[in-house]
């Protein structure tokens, strides 16, 4: 497909050159912006490169996170099977028993589930996702050369680096890494005889947390200034993509919930190391009586959940907006209801800071608060669908073309749809009773965060590829991978909602000591089975990524995918600055998609005469 | 060495599956890319046309196979009476939640194969339609309210406390890692004080001595309830959070140090109601209990109603296991009179130096010499027998143990 805006001629012109002779004159694409190897690939402040970084390391982070749930998994759903071959990697958390079956320790088996959940939340669905898409597509998409400032970005990055570091060094203590799950409740958090991945583990945790936050902080600021300052002539909000309207609410969100976690987190710092008691009181442990009076256990939930569930919107509205924009592209139809679209996205955004108590009606808080927690969750609810039935909408009378992003973005909504409407009985607290802390609500947000979110971050790699490399990926692995995703990733969570009604409790390590626990041995192999046969799937993704940076088909055309948005105007490969020329000028929303019989009309391009601008 | 060739396997089928992305790509280009991108999006097309179906029956069929053991289903009814209405919640909401699902599933699945691309089709430009927005905005809003409604009506029904002055059963649940104590108040049908500074070897829960209350308290290893009477548990935590999760009574509630927390429930099926049900039901309950020994008995003879940990309190979490029986109100009754005698402040305090009411004489003593000149008459009676429960047997032990450590005190 060509481009509208340039000829063939000028085309071949950008793709020789790297700029664009029509503003030859004024360009001020390169000196600003030189750079040498060290400050173009290590310290770079480049958006772009920024954005490469966080997504290569929340892939590594991707692939830790899912090695330890297939250690896990094996424990559960082979706990007979001996895990010996596992010694030379894992050493002393491999237990050998006088039979010679080797099992995981329960407390190492403990620490990888916090690991696990902590590094996927935080690393991979939010830095990886919202901090390799924010940063690629802000300047790009509102027409900027970079952010508001180049240089907090880069910091950003290398906060998120740095808390990786020592999440990771934290793998490695003797005592092990902390193992009170990845919303580190205190007083187990707080007490190192409580358990031994309190101990250090837990001191690591929370510094590596810190660095997080600061990280997501110094990206937010950014964010916002640069979408509320950066935006070329004629990007009126209205006009915005609606991937930046998600990236935009959700570092709005992240510069509100952030630091509550941050304080939080600092508290439990302050009751572990000086002994305050902010969250500690009357407890008797390894047989001694402690002095901690006053303190309450559930005052760090709620400030927990206050960021705790905004995050969860953190993590899910990014892979929104990717998801809004590739259907539309790809339906080749604007999408539907753009308006909605973003006041649904502010509804939930606002209605996310006034539900979190309804991951807490059974944490002891008085049941009265509990009336108006789940009323607002229930309420959250209607965005969500008014969502889902405008996406849906978007494919009616299309033209569909199946590229690798759409496949993920309509897995994403069907994987939304199953994950949101569980998420309809756990807002009933009174159904929460009996589903509270069991495999139900475990099927819930992986459904709904985890793997809907993934597909958001799969559909925007697959689109995005070529703006960031310059190449395609396989789409043919692309299809495999896809498949054997969607298909796995039921495989995996679906079960669970069966043995979530049954009443089987998460974070177990057994369920043998129950009998009312004990009937589902067949459904534990097979999701763990799934499970594996998943991972495979995705080693097949990093394997055609990094394989395409190289040898993937290249991109020939500057917008191949008939894009109306502004990131499709710049060079193939553009340099720091983005636009070798002035910045282009917009006349229109983002999605004239099949308007008067055209394919599709860039942004750049004025109205017609007698055009009117459609929302 | 099973390592080594698995891995070697993996690596040879991703070196399989990257030249079969290799060859794709070539065949592509050689039968002219058009056609080839043509041809695939049709396959998507209908690939997605066929998972929908496959889904859809998928999880229609893996439910029915499932549903013994879903919530409300099958044998695994609730033995609670606000279980019923949660159980009748949670169907509700199901099927709601049902027909959304099914409905969006095929609207998403079949649009995209209706409208996959196709040579000289053309996308419509529809970019919005105000009535059909307000009617999926206000559809949902309706059932929402209605879920919320009937929700709350059930959550409060459920959370109210009791009211003062009401014939209750009040037991207490301690947790610590990795076990649960349970107290219960004996016949004053009060529990006594008890200050997390007192716990010692000596006195597991910190009861103060002094509060009268905490005199016929014991410690029990099995919850004995009676049917069809209010429960109220006090909820405690000694030293991390731990949550007291009844499955087949639809309870549950965290134990907080420093913070009781309370849950009251009627329990409205008896232990051996119960299994009766069960036995009903067929199937599995049918089996031997012990697969090792085949006539032994069966597995609903032997189930029995299970106390869980159902917030991560540390390496044991999933060990601790308590059990409950339900039984009617003379069983009760009964029960209470024989084991009131194992009181931890009469087997390990009473005479004792820390003991604040030496020379008085106590009601519970009363009763107690009563009952043994009872049974000094009847000594020549046939004892009625019953099945000696477990918490009896652990009373004892409970008492031999502290014998030891008072020994070792001195
Ligand atoms: C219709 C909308 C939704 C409703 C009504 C809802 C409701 C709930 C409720 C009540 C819980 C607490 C369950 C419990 O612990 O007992 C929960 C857990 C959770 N939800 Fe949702 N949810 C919805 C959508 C989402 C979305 C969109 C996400 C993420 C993108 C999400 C992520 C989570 C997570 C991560 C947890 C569990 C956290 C944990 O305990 O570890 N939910 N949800
Ligand atoms: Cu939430
Ligand atoms: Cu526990």
């Amino acid at each position: 497909m060509a481009a509208v805006k340039y000829t063939e001629e000028e085309e071949l012109l950008i793709l020789e050159e790297g700029h664009d002779p029509h503003f030859h004159d004024h360009h001020h694409g390169d000196d600003k912006y030189r750079m040498s190897f060290i400050s173009h690939y290590i310290f770079s402040m480049d958006h772009k490169m920024i954005a490469k970084q966080f997504l290569v390391t929340g892939m590594f982070w991707g692939i830790m996170g899912g090695l330890m749930s297939l250690v896990f998994r094996l424990q559960l759903g082979f706990p007979e099977e001996s895990l010996a071959w596992l010694k030379p990697v894992l050493g002393k958390w491999i237990t050998i028993s006088e039979t010679g079956v080797g099992s995981l320790d329960p407390e190492f088996y403990y620490a990888l589930v916090t690991i696990h959940g902590t590094v996927i939340v935080f690393f991979v669905l939010t830095a990886g996702l919202s901090g390799t898409f924010s940063n690629l597509l802000i300047p790009l998409q509102c027409g900027a050369r970079d952010m508001a400032s180049p240089f907090l970005n880069m910091l950003s990055y290398w906060f998120f680096f740095l808390a990786g570091v020592v999440m990771f060094a934290s793998l490695f203590l003797s005592t092990g890494p902390f193992s009170g799950g990845w919303t580190a409740y205190p007083p187990l958090s707080a007490l190192p005889q409580a358990m031994s991945g309190s101990g250090a583990g837990m001191t690591l945790w929370a510094v590596s947390i810190i660095l997080f936050v600061v990280s997501v902080l110094l990206g937010g600021v950014n964010y916002i200034t640069t979408v509320l300052n950066m935006r070329t002539k004629g990007m009126s909000m209205f006009r915005l993509p609606l991937t930046i309207w998600a990236f935009f609410i959700t570092a709005i969100i992240g510069l509100l919930s952030f630091p509550v976690l941050f304080s939080g987190v600092l508290l439990l710092i302050f009751d572990r190391a000086i002994g305050t008691s902010f969250y500690l009181s009357d407890i008797y442990i390894g047989g001694q009586a402690l002095d901690y009076v006053g303190g309450s256990p559930i005052l760090y939930q709620h400030l927990f959940w206050f960021l705790g569930h905004p995050e969860v919107y953190i993590i899910i509205l990014p892979a929104m907006g990717i998801v809004s924009e590739v259907l539309s592209v790809n339906s080749r139809k604007p999408i539907f209801g753009y308006k909605a679209m973003v006041y649904s996205i502010a509804a939930i955004a606002f209605l996310s800071f006034i539900v979190w108590a309804h991951h807490m009606f059974m944490s002891g808080v008085n049941p009265f608060i509990s009336n108006f927690f789940v009323l607002f969750t229930l309420i959250i609810a209607v965005p969500s669908a008014v969502k889902v039935f405008n996406w849906i909408s978007t494919l009616y009378k299309g033209n569909i073309r199946f590229t690798n992003a759409m496949l993920f973005a309509i897995g994403f909504v069907s994987m939304f749809i199953s994950g949101g409407l569980t998420g309809i009985f756990l807002g009933n607290s009174a159904i929460d009773i009996q589903l509270h802390d069991t495999y139900f609500v475990v099927a819930h947000f992986h459904i709904v965060m985890g793997v809907a979110a993934f597909f958001g971050m799969f559909s925007g790699v697959y689109h995005w590829y070529p703006k960031m490399f310059g190449r395609f990926m396989n789409p043919v692995l692309g299809k495999i991978h896809f498949w054997v995703t969607m298909i796995g990733a039921y495989a995996i969570f679906w079960p669970m909602h069966y043995t979530g009604m049954a009443g089987v409790p998460r974070r177990y390590y057994r369920f043998d000591s129950f009998e009312a626990f004990s009937y589902f041995g067949e459904i534990n192999q097979f999701i763990t089975i799934a499970a594996v046969v998943v991972f495979a799937a995705q080693v097949l993704f990093i394997i055609n990524f990094f394989y395409s940076i190289w040898n993937g088909k290249k991109q020939t055309t500057v917008n191949p995918w008939g894009a109306t948005t502004l990131e499709w105007t710049t060079p193939i490969e553009p340099g720091h600055g983005n636009w070798p020329g002035a910045i282009p000028v917009v006349h229109r929303w983002a999605y004239d998609y099949g308007k008067d019989g055209r394919d599709f009309i860039p942004q750049t391009e004025p109205l017609g005469e007698n055009e009117s601008e459609s929302h | 060495m099973n390592f080594l060739i698995i891995l070697l396997c993996i690596i040879l089928i991703a070196v399989i599956i990257v030249q079969i992305g290799k060859v794709s790509e070539l065949a592509s280009s050689i039968r002219g890319e058009e056609a080839a991108e043509r041809d695939s999006n049709n396959w998507s097309a209908r690939l997605l046309l066929a998972f929908l179906p496959i889904f859809l029956i998928g999880c229609i069929a893996s439910a029915i196979y499932y549903y013994p053991y879903m919530l409300g289903y099958g044998p695994h009814e609730s033995a609670s009476v606000h279980g019923l209405e949660l159980d009748h919640l949670f169907n509700i909401t199901l099927v709601v939640t049902g027909i959304v699902f099914i409905l969006t599933h095929i609207a998403l699945f079949w649009f995209s194969y209706k409208y996959a691309a196709k040579e000289g089709q053309k996308a419509a430009f529809i970019s919005h339609d105000n009535t059909l927005e307000i009617v999926w905005t206000v559809v949902p809003a309706i059932t929402m309210a209605y879920l919320v409604i009937n929700g709350l009506i059930v959550w409060n029904n459920t959370m109210a406390d009791v009211d003062p002055g009401e014939d209750i059963v009040e037991v207490e649940a301690v947790a610590s890692q990795f076990l649960w104590e349970l107290r219960h108040p004996g016949k004053d049908k009060v529990l006594g004080a008890r200050d997390y500074k007192l716990i010692n070897a000596l006195n597991p829960l910190g009861q103060d001595w002094r509060d009268e209350k905490n005199i016929d308290d014991f410690i029990m290893d099995t919850l004995f309830l009676p049917v069809d009477k209010k429960v109220r548990v006090r909820i405690t935590a000694k030293d991390v959070l731990h949550n007291f999760y009844l499955p087949h009574f639809r309870v549950k509630m965290d134990a907080v140090p420093g913070i009781p927390t309370y849950f009251v429930f009627t329990p409205d099926k008896t232990t051996e109601e119960y299994r009766q049900g069960l036995k009903e039901y067929g199937g599995m309950w049918l089996e031997p209990a012990d697969p090792e020994e085949p006539d032994g008995p069966r597995r609903w003879e032997t189930f029995e109603y299970e106390l869980a940990c159902a917030e991560l309190c540390g390496r044991g979490h999933y060990s601790m296991h308590k059990f409950v029986r339900v039984v009617p109100q003379e069983e009760y009754e009964a029960w209470l009179n024989r084991v009131e005698q194992t009181s931890y402040y009469l087997n390990n305090v009473r005479g004792k130096k820390n003991d604040p009411h030496k020379g008085k004489q106590l009601d519970i003593e009363k009763r107690f010499y009563e009952i043994e000149a009872a049974a000094a008459e009847e000594v020549a009676a046939p004892p009625v027998t019953q099945e000696p429960t477990t918490q009896e047997a652990t009373a004892v032990e409970v008492v031999k143990d502290s014998v030891v450590v008072i020994e070792n005190a001195h």
